[in-house]
């Protein structure tokens, strides 16, 4: 306890709280002067809210330190490349510059979040279970929804950090990210963000769902505007992240790295950051124009004023469709990493899957308005729009195609870590199928705002990024810790979740095709969807008790695990081929690449050979 | 070569299956318009997709499961495969042409639920937080009800009072967002008489579940039946007050959040029942009598007087250009509600 209070977490919490009441009583103040009403419905007014906010954020990161080098290095003082991290459990609440600590970083929050996002999810999915509001309001139940929407976006962004900071370093040969100081600053910004993200149940909830549509959105209570604060923080660390990655990339990979022998899930993440780096700006001038409509009055989306409310909806999806390939790519990425590992042989058109990855980063950017099929855009953009959004499918098919390649007539292994790859397979595959009917504009104006599309993009969610975020879990957790993780919970918690999880996903598609809404509170009884509600609701809080298990088996092996230190699964890859744990500054001789990074059953060849110690 | 074979075999009957058993169970809801028939005759050419793509994946993946199986002491790697050009190519070829022809007959079949009918019958739709009201220009009156006769196409010329709405009728399988300060069209052809729902597609507040309207297919001898009966009815309200106000109260949404039977709608406001010459306490918890000058600023200036316990009114009467008259008849309704 007393190692918390000292921690740089509680120091940025604690100046958090006194920056947001300085923001917003200075607010205050001003407002008392010019004669406006100083206080709102909840305590503070609005504008002193949203200031509030922004200072608190800022003096979170000027109190826990993360930015104490660069205020030295502007004052003249020198410092240290490096600062060691103390040896204890302290270090992941404190500011440490090191990637693999910043990666772990990440995934414990992202986990964190992920249980608040679930816990949300559990919520509402109870007042579903009968038609009928049982104890939510159509508010509460918006806001839980919308909250459940966002939280989880920002497990998956926090989730992919950690994968791609922990592991990226490590698959190319680098020492570290190639601004690790502006690496925790990407992570530590996180933390105010989720906490206001959090807030905004408390200030009057947002009943527009995490989409944020205005004219709706320039009328919800206070809580809108502390989301919208929240997510244009988190686009400051995604952005920051992605630039960070790309620059490791382009300038530290290990003697030999030609482009195509990058890991596969480098390259996966190199297509996830291009997305970040240049399209997560527009989420935040979206919603940082609605943020000033409410302050200012200015009508950019006010029909009243002039303005255009589809004009959001472009902004928005101008971002939000490239995101869900950012959150799907690491985690195809990861597939395609694991798959030769355990099927002993190597990755079918390994070319082919890396362009594959860019390729679906690239047209990604050119299909935004398939949301927006229904809208009263230009009737005439819809048919664009539709061959564009289809043509996804050709690199997406490719992935497919070159996996079962890979799979067919190896010698398969399926530990956990391979039961999950497989379960991202099939699940992604089931959002994948279940994708083109969306983007055809004919079917989607039937399946547009239905729970159709609701079980899809669950589908592509949990097959893109929770099924491989898991199966990375399992497979690189001894590399963290030097011990591993229990098969047979790990195996309990696949078999738990994987027909849960089917289930769940096409009961939602079979009454969103027969006429169930998104984002409804309640439904009509006479609709005859009280069954399959009650099963959905029983199958998500299964799926919940599958990742509590999860939970337990990751703090249990953590003391009490096997002891496993080499290389586990007689993986090629180079951080398999020293001890683990990974040492601080990861390998003490730099190695070169001398062959390709999946031949497997190549009798004689090597990924890798590390320099003589004595040279 | 006996693998292949096999997996062949497996792949069609498994997509036979798949289809037969996706279609079997019946995936959509009635057909009800003419714009549906193109729309299914799409949905159905996806399903078949759908059911090959899917045994093309997932079969020759638990094939693989089964027999290419690592045998127990084996620990030997498998055949070195690095990939094959050809088949890369041709996988990504063929699947380019079906999504254009995809994209072809997608975009075909939307241009056939657009044909349009220059003898359309014109009904305007008014959307606000949470109900829909029918305006029929022909007719000079309206409903809370979208009352058509079949086989006629209508056409629906739509906005929006305050948010963003969405008009979906399942069984039509159309479905167009109602935005404010712009009017949407919606061209539907119902072909199946019955009676059915529209409801809110597009997220619009607290009370959006239940923002829905009964939408009733007639003969063309019902429709004529209940057009004059609905004219007769809008004669006689036209005479008092009282039944002006009522029917101001329709065609402006009120209902949509306020009942006159003293329950509460969900996300709505206080009931009207007993209103006027209540006592009544605000957000402030300073007490006011309901009497007219109190309702009027209600109407005009929402914010002005909340009522403790509820969120200020979304509709503004000033905004939706509501006269002294009609204040005066709705005010004379809501007087008769005790």
């Amino acid at each position: 306890m007393k190692k918390f209070f000292k921690s740089a977490l509680a120091r940025g919490l604690l100046w958090q709280l006194i920056g947001s009441l300085l923001g917003a009583g200075f607010v205050t103040g001003i407002r008392a002067v010019m004669g406006l009403d100083p206080l709102g419905r909840f305590g503070f007014s609005e504008p002193a809210w949203v200031f509030g906010g922004l200072v608190g954020t800022l003096a979170f990161l000027a109190g826990n330190g993360v930015a104490s080098d660069w205020a030295k290095w502007a004052r003249g003082i020198p410092t240290h490349d490096h600062h060691e991290d103390p040896s204890g459990w302290e270090k992941f609440i404190n500011v440490s510059l090191d990637h693999k600590v910043i990666g772990i970083q990440y995934t414990l929050t992202a986990l964190i979040v992920l249980g608040l996002g679930g816990t949300f999810a559990m919520i509402f999915r109870t007042e579903l279970a009968a038609s009928g509001l049982q104890f939510l309001n159509g508010t509460q139940y918006n806001t839980m929804m919308g909250l459940h929407g966002i939280v989880m976006i920002v497990a998956i962004l926090l989730g992919i950090a950690g994968m791609m900071n922990y592991l990226v370093p490590l698959l190319i040969g680098a020492a570290d990210m190639a601004f690790p100081r502006l690496n925790a600053f990407s992570f530590w910004i996180t933390i105010p963000a989720a906490i206001w993200l959090v807030s905004s149940l408390f200030l009057g909830g947002f009943d527009t769902g995490w989409t944020g549509y205005p004219p709706l959105s320039a009328r919800a209570p206070v809580g809108m505007q502390m989301f919208f604060l929240a997510v244009f923080v988190v686009g400051w660390s995604s952005i920051l992240g992605g630039l960070n990655l790309l620059v490791t990339v382009a300038r530290m990979r290990a003697r030999g790295m030609t482009s195509f022998r990058l890991p596969i899930f480098v390259w996966a993440s190199i297509a996830t950051s291009l997305i970040s780096l240049t399209a997560t700006q527009l989420i935040g001038l979206s919603f940082q124009m609605v943020m000033f409509q409410r302050l200012f009055g200015m009508g950019f989306f006010d029909p009243a004023k002039g303005g255009n409310p589809v004009l959001f909806q472009h902004l928005f999806w101008f971002y939000s469709h490239p995101a869900v390939y950012v959150f799907i790519l690491p985690g195809l990425g990861i597939i395609s990493e694991l798959l030769p590992v355990f099927v002993r042989k190597p990755l079918f058109g390994y070319r082919w899957v890396a362009m594959s990855s860019l390729g679906i980063a690239l047209v990604g950017f050119l299909v935004w308005a398939h949301h927006m099929f229904t809208s009263g855009m230009n009737e005439y953009l819809r048919v664009p729009f539709m061959y564009s959004t289809l043509l996804v499918a050709v690199p997406t098919g490719v992935k497919f195609f070159s996996w079962v390649a890979t799979i067919w007539g190896g010698k398969i292994e399926v530990p956990t870590p391979m039961l999950f790859v497989l379960g991202g397979v099939v699940v992604f595959l089931m959002g994948g199928l279940t994708g083109p009917p969306n983007a055809t504009v004919s079917t989607d104006l039937h399946l547009h705002d239905t729970y159709f599309i609701v079980g899809h993009f669950h589908d592509t969610m949990f097959g893109g990024f929770v099924f491989p975020f898991f199966a990375a879990l399992y497979y690189w957790f001894p590399k963290a810790t030097g011990r591993r993780m229990n098969e047979f919970l790990g195996k309990l918690h696949f078999w738990l979740m994987t027909p849960s999880f089917l289930v769940m996903t096409f009961g939602m598609m079979r009454i969103g095709l027969l006429g169930m809404r998104r984002r409804i509170s309640d439904y009509d009884a006479a609709l005859g969807f009280d069954t399959t509600h009650l099963v959905l609701t029983v199958a998500g809080f299964l799926i919940f008790t599958s990742v509590l298990i999860f939970v337990y088996n990751l703090f249990r092996s953590m003391k009490k695990g096997e002891v496993a230190t080499g290389n586990l699964w007689n993986s090629r890859s180079p951080e398999w081929q020293v001890a683990s744990p990974m040492p601080a500054h990861n390998y003490d001789r730099p190695f070169e690449v001398v062959g390709e990074p999946y031949d497997y059953g190549l009798p004689g060849s090597k990924f890798v050979e590390f320099a003589n110690p004595k040279q | 070569m006996l693998h292949f074979i096999i997996v062949g075999v497996l792949v069609i009957a498994m997509s036979i299956l798949t289809y037969l058993g996706l279609t079997g169970i019946g995936l959509l809801p009635v057909q009800a318009s003419a714009q549906a028939i193109p729309i299914d005759w799409m949905f159905d050419y996806q399903i078949m997709a759908m059911s090959f793509l899917f045994s093309l994946i997932v079969v020759p993946l638990i094939y693989s499961l089964i027999v290419f199986r690592r045998r127990k002491g084996d620990t030997t790697d498998a055949e070195h495969i690095e990939g094959n050009t050809p088949l890369e190519i041709i996988w990504t070829v063929i699947p380019l042409f079906a999504v254009i022809t995809f994209a072809f007959m997608g975009a075909k079949s939307l241009g056939d639920t657009r044909r349009v009918d220059p003898q359309a019958m014109v009904i305007n739709v008014t959307a606000q937080q949470f109900a829909f009201s029918f305006e029929y220009p022909d007719y000079g009156f309206t409903s809370k009800e979208l009352y058509a006769p079949v086989n006629k196409q209508l056409l629906l010329k739509m906005t929006s009072l305050d948010v963003i709405h969405s008009f979906w009728v399942p069984e039509f399988r159309v479905k167009q967002d109602i935005v404010p300060g712009r009017f949407t069209e919606y061209r539907i052809t119902p072909i199946l008489e019955g009676v059915y729902k529209v409801r809110c597609a597009e997220v619009c507040g607290g009370g959006h579940a239940g923002m829905q309207s009964f939408v009733e297919i007639v003969s063309q001898g019902r429709f004529d039946d209940w057009v004059k009966e609905k004219q007769a009815e809008a004669l006689a309200a036209s005479q008092t007050p009282e039944d002006r106000g009522k029917l101001l109260s329709t065609s402006f949404g009120c209902f949509g959040c306020h009942s006159v039977d003293g329950s509460l709608l969900p996300n709505g406001g206080p009931s009207w029942l007993g209103l006027f010459g209540s006592e009544t306490e605000l957000e402030d918890g300073s007490t006011v009598l309901v009497d007219e000058a109190y309702i009027t600023q209600s109407i005009m200036d929402p914010a002005s007087q909340v009522v403790k316990g509820f969120s200020p009114m979304t509709f503004n009467g000033t905004d939706a250009g509501l006269t002294e008259a009609d204040l005066a008849d709705i005010i004379a309704y809501i007087k008769t509600l005790q």
